[in-house]
């Protein structure tokens, strides 16, 4: 057991020596800079998830009343409204609150004025409890004295549907990279095995296993695949770093103090862990390619 | 130690190396393996630690039938059996000392056992002093005893050696062939391939003399 524990020990430290040297740590970079682009791309949408997210979510429903509705039928809906358990709350806007509104926007004060009379109708804004709130509008138009009902989840959606669009364009891209990691390592372990061919000729011949002359490989891809994960991560970081340092002034204009966060904790591990096992799957296929058919003569 | 009956050897296309071999090798004793070259030697040594398989009849090396065994089990038995090539095949990209721990890496020893092992077989053959050298810079006849330290290392029951003074002048030659003779004398089985006709006179030991793939 111990002997098999040293067996293992020493060939991490002859991939680690190997990594170290002949280019390994070449190929990491080519791999990093691969991994670095659906991470970075990961980064940047959870952190403008986290933004849109920070923006009122909370889905609202405007009522428009008759424009001939009497004051006392606004209140009457307004105590239905406040009755139904799905409405987490209610703001009434009066027509003429609505106008004094309206005739803050620049230019609109005389188009106000050319009209004679307020056009606009009395108004309900209705925040639901709800995630899905058009069950709630549909039956809200029903009421009496409502002529419109606009429920403002349509841009909610787009938001929703862009983002599942950017996560299936980022795990597009990150299963062609994966697959372009596996197969820089699959070279790499190729050119590995060429260089040791005698070495691995000799050994067979007196006396080393299949599983010890692999071991070593097997140890390369992985390693290499790691670091290429760590080059990866470390190129992100810069970029979200310059990134935010461009972004601060700006963000600050709009009074936000919103910056880009850097993967979080697990996720960096993920990426470690899968470039790392990328790797592995190279070295795999790359020693059950090339290493059986060395054979002493 | 090593038997072989009736065993013949044809390569892919026909070639006949060996037909009909039979002699057995008594656990502790030596013997030259003779003839001219093409006779049939190297292919005789090679069935031995299963480079190569017989194409019939039966190979026995320690109990075990190599002609039989799994690949998998071809490790176990090549690490019993110390392996001395006409070309060393020795790894130029490490010291003397790496080179004779080879073998002992894959069996996975305690370091301070192991580095105990590599210097005692250094000093059998005398390269003791040069354990930190690179095996370019010993001369053929240390290279060659080099080899003898690396498959002796794992204190193998059998030795098996290819033409081992095949390009060494009289004097390295002799040395090598007293190295061998030294482990025959401490019970290790010995079976050296040669053509040199003098030292199989000088020592006096069994000679098995192949001839056209058969032996005389």
């Amino acid at each position: 057991m111990t002997g098999w524990i040293r067996q293992h020990v020493s060939a991490f430290r002859l991939a680690w020596r190997r990594l170290l040297r002949a280019g390994g740590l070449a190929s990491a970079l080519v791999i990093g800079i691969a991994v670095s682009l659906p991470a970075g791309g990961y980064a940047l949408l959870e952190s403008l998830r986290s933004l849109a997210g920070g923006a009122t979510l909370e889905p609202q429903i405007s009522l428009f009343l008759r424009p001939d509705a009497k004051r006392a039928d606004a209140d009457a809906l307004g105590r239905t409204l406040r009755a139904d358990r799905r409405v987490a709350g209610v703001r009434f806007i009066p027509r003429e609150d609505a106008l004094k509104q309206m005739a803050t926007v620049d230019g609109m004060s005389e188009v106000i004025a050319s009209l004679g009379r307020n056009p606009l109708p009395d108004a309900f804004v209705v925040t639901s409890r709800e995630s899905s709130i058009e069950p709630l509008a549909a039956d809200l138009a029903k009421l009496p004295g409502v002529v419109h009902v606009q429920a403002d989840s349509a841009w909610a959606k787009r938001l929703g549907a862009l983002e599942r669009l950017g996560r299936l364009g980022l795990a597009l891209l990150a299963a062609l990279l994966g697959a372009g990691l596996v197969a820089v390592t699959f070279n790499t372990i190729r050119l590995q095995i060429l260089t040791q061919r005698e070495e691995i000729e000799v050994s067979k011949l007196i006396g080393a296993t299949d599983a010890f002359v692999r071991r070593p490989f097997y140890y390369l891809g992985m390693l290499q695949g790691a670091a290429g994960g760590g080059f990866a991560l470390a190129i992100v970081a810069g970029l979200l770093a310059a990134l935010n340092s461009e972004l601060r002034p700006l963000a600050a204009s709009y009074g936000s103090d919103f910056r880009f966060a850097f993967l979080p904790a697990s996720a960096s591990l993920g990426v470690l862990a899968l470039a790392g096992g990328l790797g592995w799957l190279g070295a795999h296929l790359s020693v059950s390619r090339h290493l059986r058919n060395i054979e002493p003569r | 130690m090593v038997s072989f009956s009736a065993v013949a050897k044809r390569y892919p296309g026909g070639k006949s190396a060996l037909e009909s071999v039979s002699f057995a090798l008594e656990a502790g004793e030596m013997a030259f393996l003779t003839g001219r070259s093409g006779a049939g030697k190297s292919t005789l040594l090679k069935l031995i630690p299963a480079i190569e398989r017989p194409t019939s009849g039966a190979v026995i090396v320690n109990g075990q039938n190599v002609g039989a065994l799994k690949r998998g089990a071809i490790p176990y038995l090549r690490r019993n059996i110390g392996l001395v090539f006409q070309d060393q095949k020795l790894l130029y990209d490490r010291s003397v000392y790496d080179n004779v721990m080879l073998p002992l890496a894959f069996s996975g020893q305690p370091p301070q056992e192991a580095a105990k092992r590599v210097r005692a077989a250094l000093d059998k053959v005398g390269l003791l002093a040069r354990e930190k050298s690179n095996p370019i810079e010993l001369s053929g006849g240390e290279q060659q005893r080099l080899a003898i330290a690396r498959a002796v290392v794992n204190r193998p029951a059998l030795l098996v050696a290819d033409e081992p003074t095949a390009n060494l002048d009289a004097e390295s030659a002799a040395r090598v062939v007293d190295i061998f003779v030294a482990f025959h004398q401490v019970g290790v089985t010995v079976l050296i391939a040669t053509h040199d006709q003098s030292l199989i006179q000088r020592y006096g030991k069994r000679v098995l003399h192949l001839a056209d793939g058969k032996l005389a």
